[in-house]
């Protein structure tokens, strides 16, 4: 298991280095630079700021010094005084012995430049919990209807439950949240006043946008339940539990289900870790403040630090969740083992 | 398929009276006929593919064509089905009423319907490009690394790793701003320069083929590996083998027709995503060029009055809806009918 552990970590890092170092050419590759302007600033300032943010060094150096700035541990003295540039996720105050002040700093994701005064960690901050509540709420919506649904539709086959159960899902997989975002807002929260259309802080304000999200995902975990529960029922063990004289239910429920989640479970990690790093449409629909509208905003900005900071946090949210996925896999069937 | 396996030993035997053989896909043809809702969706589509030919003469009015005085005017029924949207001249009103637009004007006066039938050319577009980038690209990986396996197929599947490790729409943002603004302002007679000119000349859509095709070329990749694996090792790729065909041969001749069942179904099914990638793009402004309609336009432009003019966003939606729904259930029906496990059922 710890092996198994050290090389999943060791493959993360692998792939978050290859998809920074790609973004990173990319990004550049784009012309324009974040101080582009419609009206065109002088020369001169256009230099001071990129002296400023390191942009005039030669791109090799730059991408260093960003990945230096990320993973590179710092130990600071005295106070420094709060900058965009210096601002990091992690700082442990080190004991007296070690210097006046001593502080370890870590993570670093770099300044914006939209802004003068704040970080790409500020936006973090601010943001990721946001996305954070809304795609637990949507997964929650998701996992509520579609793992039930499923299981309804697998364990009465071939009925109407089965091919209602199959035609509300197929319909949900129709309803991206494009679909869903416009005509839940109007009809709940313009033309029924039944929640608030807009706006952030309150339960009440999530329940549309996580059905918006949710919907369209809870559609693709029932027909995962499904066909994953069918296999699951042919299975002998299934017939010997059964043989053995458990009630229907206790077969359902302790054996059934228990097997069938396991390729759901796959799912729900990529999932989870889309829904959180934030879905742009619903956020723009709803006025939510997340993570979504910098996904947008920084690329036409050129703000380069956004950029990279969103995409590495988001598959590094990724690489997480599917380590976290193979590790519930064999908890759930101990037939799995990592050796 | 008691028919179809008498018919091959037919050459052995040799029968007096032939009985007409069922080929799988006939089978499946079979199969898919009986299904109600696939050929719903069928219809739907041939509908919406009719729609998209003949939008020049269906559609009402030319789909760029503002009349500023109509901004965001309606007829009579619309503001009946949203009963938000009050008339002008009850209290409170503020929709001019116009029963020149059958679904009512967007905020530049243009009309609804138009945009939405000329919209549809772009979402089949979409749904039958996306694919074949797809196709030729997973096909093309999943092919090679499947059959060469060794070394080859482990870079191969390390690099669908990695593409699978990057958040699909971010990548796909970053490529579309880097083909939208990296191609622009190139000297004519260069390679970039006239792949601009195709893009410009398509109203933004090759750059939005080709976003979708290099971000969606994996799961085919993987299917097609999978496949392979599993088929190269049956007893008549060996025959073939030994009989000295070539690799090439073996790859197209007899190992491509037995995986084309998953690799359709797969596709179909991808098509919603496609064209939700589309409406996503032009939802964000990187779509296709404007004043080209595109239902995720669309609906951008609609979100932003939505509690004033419902319709605006809310017709594209259901529009955008229709199509989708209809491939998903065409490729649901599909699948039951060309998957070999459902073979024999009936």
């Amino acid at each position: 298991m710890a092996q198994f552990l050290l090389r999943r970590l060791l493959g993360m890092f692998a792939v978050l280095f290859v998809v920074s170092l790609i973004t990173f050419l990319l990004m550049h590759a784009i012309p324009g630079g974040p101080f582009s302007r419609e009206k065109p600033l002088p020369e001169a300032t256009i230099a001071l700021l990129n002296e400023k943010y390191n942009l005039d060094a030669p791109i090799h150096i730059q991408y260093l010094d960003y990945v230096g700035d990320i993973i590179i541990p710092r130990v600071t003295y005295g106070r420094i005084p709060p900058s965009a540039s210096e601002d990091y996720l992690i700082n442990i105050s080190l004991p007296a012995f070690m210097g006046d002040e001593a502080v370890l700093r870590w993570v670093n994701f770099g300044p914006t430049y939209g802004s003068r005064s704040r970080s790409v960690n500020d936006i973090f901050r601010e943001s990721l919990p946001v996305s954070f509540q809304l795609g637990v709420a949507a997964m929650a919506v998701a996992m509520a209807v579609g793992i039930p649904l499923g299981t309804m539709a697998a364990l009465k086959r071939n009925t109407i439950f089965d091919y209602a159960g199959m035609g509300v899902a197929v319909f949900g997989v129709s309803l991206p949240v494009i679909i869903t975002a416009p005509v839940l807002q109007y009809l709940f929260g313009v033309q029924w006043k039944a929640l608030p259309p807009t706006g952030w802080g309150e339960i009440r304000h999530m329940i549309l946008p996580a059905f918006a999200l949710g919907f369209v995902n809870s559609a693709l975990i029932a027909r995962l339940t499904r066909a994953s529960l069918l296999q699951v029922m042919n299975e002998d063990y299934i017939r010997t539990a059964r043989a053995k004289g458990l009630s229907e239910r206790m077969v359902v429920i302790g054996h059934a289900v228990k097997n069938g989640i396991i390729p759901v479970v796959t799912i729900l990690g990529p999932l989870f870790a889309v829904l959180v790093t934030g879905s742009f449409v619903v956020e723009t629909f709803f006025g939510i403040p997340g993570m979504g509208r910098y996904f947008v905003t920084s690329i036409r900005g050129r703000d380069y630090p956004v950029i990279m900071g969103t995409i590495l946090l988001f598959a590094a949210f990724i690489s997480i969740a599917n380590t976290i996925v193979d590790i519930v896999y064999a908890w759930l069937d101990p037939r799995i083992r990592y050796d | 398929m008691a028919v179809a396996e008498k018919q091959s030993f037919g050459s052995v035997v040799r029968i007096e009276h032939p009985v007409r053989g069922e080929s799988l896909w006939m089978d499946s043809w079979r199969r898919l006929r009986r299904n109600k809702a696939a050929l719903l969706g069928a219809f739907i589509i041939l509908i919406n593919i009719l729609v998209a030919i003949f939008a020049d003469s269906l559609a009402p009015k030319p789909f760029d064509r503002q009349v500023l005085a109509d901004n965001n005017a309606a007829p009579l029924w619309v503001t009946q089905v949203f009963p938000t949207m009050i008339p002008r001249g009850e209290t409170g009103g503020y929709i001019t009423i116009s029963e020149d637009y059958p679904l009512g004007a967007d905020g530049l006066g243009r009309d609804l319907l138009s945009r939405i039938i000329y919209g549809s050319r772009v979402s089949l577009l979409v749904a039958l490009v996306g694919p074949t980038f797809a196709l030729a690209l997973g096909l093309l990986v999943g092919l090679t690394a499947g059959y060469a396996g060794g070394w080859i197929d482990n870079l191969l599947m390390r690099i669908v790793d990695l593409m699978y490790a990057f958040p699909t729409l971010l990548l796909i943002i970053l490529l579309m701003a880097f083909f939208r603004l990296g191609f622009e302002n190139l000297q004519p007679g260069t390679f970039g320069y006239t792949i601009n000119q195709i893009d410009r000349a398509s109203g933004g859509l090759l750059f939005v083929f080709i976003g979708i095709g290099v971000t969606s070329w994996m799961n085919m990749a993987r299917l097609v590996r999978g496949q392979v694996l599993s088929i190269r090792e049956k007893e008549y790729i060996e025959a073939a083998r030994s009989l000295g065909t070539s690799t090439g041969g073996i790859m197209f001749r007899h190992i491509l027709p037995n995986i084309l069942g998953p690799v359709i179904v797969a596709e179909t099914l991808a098509i919603p995503q496609y064209i939700s990638f589309e409406a996503f793009l032009s939802f964000i402004g990187l779509g296709v060029n404007p004043p080209t309609p595109s239902w995720g336009g669309m609906i951008a432009e609609g979100a932003r009055g939505i509690s004033s003019y419902p319709n605006q966003a809310i017709f594209p939606a259901i529009a955008l809806f229709l199509i989708m729904f209809a491939f998903n259930f065409l490729g649901d029906g599909l699948r039951d009918a060309l998957d070999p496990r459902m073979r024999g059922v009936d």
